[in-house]
């Protein structure tokens, strides 16, 4: 009698043991780039780009050259490694508050020139490390430190649905939504990841894909009342899809 | 017994993404605590024989804690 163990975890995942808090998704996001960079054979050449939030540790967990930015400008730091050392695969880890409000004008621009990094977006609707400030894809009618009465229209807006935005610029070859919320969901975002990745070291251009995830501590939520208010809140609002592929587009 | 779950009980943070995951619905909470404190997900013994392999419950957990072996017998 023998046992095959089913489960491998990627040799560029330490094995160490994580600061988020229970249920916390960024975990599985990191498994999925970890196994993206693994299938691919490019972890020895690739540079990540941690961002500021609860995703600034992800040099702690992910065994590669990692350069830390500033607030919100790591597709700007992106962009100067990537043309720096044009032979690496870099890419940026960044999250919701990081992405959408301080650094929406470099995730733009950088999209725009089409530069050939990846973004991996993490979107949990609130700013997580400080303590669950409103961000701007915070959800209608969600309450927050800073709108303790719910999200409200008419006072702060709709939510920004980044990927659709990134899917309409010029320099975009791949944006792609997806959630890890179920199995399926799981699977269909380590497709997605993988094929960003691809495209950069195929060099078509500017590669994003948005990772729909939880933040049960400061949504007040448990983390299985969380995973099951992706479904029943985040997805209908932040609909799951690709919205650009160059290479679909290529053969229509 | 044709497959075997083995959490690994320091890492585990009682989050229960595994038991919202595991289609044999077979994964418990423990009334055991673990170093962190927090009350850890477990299969009790008896149990174990129906678990299929599947490893979703490795594939939702966001701590890297569950490894799942498939069980063969040698001819």
């Amino acid at each position: 009698m023998q046992e095959i163990p089913v489960t491998r975890y990627p040799e560029v995942l330490i094995d160490r043991p994580t600061h988020y808090c229970p249920g916390c998704q960024h975990g599985i996001a990191h498994r999925l780039v970890a196994e993206a960079l693994t299938d691919l054979g490019v972890v020895e050449r690739t540079i990540a780009v941690s961002s500021i939030g609860c995703s600034v540790f992800l040099y702690n967990y992910l065994n590669l050259d990692t350069v830390e930015a500033p607030h919100g400008r790591a597709p700007a730091v992106a962009t100067g490694v990537k043309r720096a050392r044009p032979e690496a695969i870099v890419f940026t880890y960044q999250g919701d508050g990081d992405l959408a409000s301080i650094g929406m004008a470099e995730i733009i621009h950088c999209a725009n020139r089409g530069e050939r990094v990846t973004v991996i977006f993490v979107n949990n609707t609130v700013y997580g490390m400080t303590g669950g400030q409103m961000a701007p894809t915070t959800l209608l009618g969600q309450k927050t430190t800073t709108c303790p009465g719910g999200r409200c229209l008419e006072r702060e807006g709709a939510p920004i649905r980044m990927a659709e935005i990134i899917a309409s610029l010029g320099g975009t070859a791949y944006c792609a939504r997806v959630a890890v919320n179920t199995v399926k969901n799981v699977m269909r975002a380590k497709k997605a990841i993988r094929n960003a990745f691809q495209y950069q070291l195929d060099g078509k251009g500017f590669s994003f894909v948005e990772v729909l995830a939880t933040c049960p501590t400061n949504w007040r939520l448990s983390p299985t009342a969380a995973n099951e208010r992706v479904a029943t809140e985040m997805i209908p609002y932040f609909p799951l899809g690709t919205f650009q592929d160059c290479a679909a587009t290529e053969e229509v | 017994m044709p497959a075997r779950v083995q959490f690994r009980e320091d890492r585990c943070k009682g989050c229960l993404l595994c038991v919202q995951a595991c289609p044999s619905g077979i994964i418990l909470q423990s009334s055991r605590f673990n170093q962190l404190g927090y009350k850890i997900a477990e299969i009790p013994h008896e149990r174990m024989q129906e678990c299929k392999g599947c490893a979703f419950c490795a594939l939702m957990c966001p701590d890297y804690a569950i490894t799942v072996f498939k069980i063969e017998e040698d001819a």
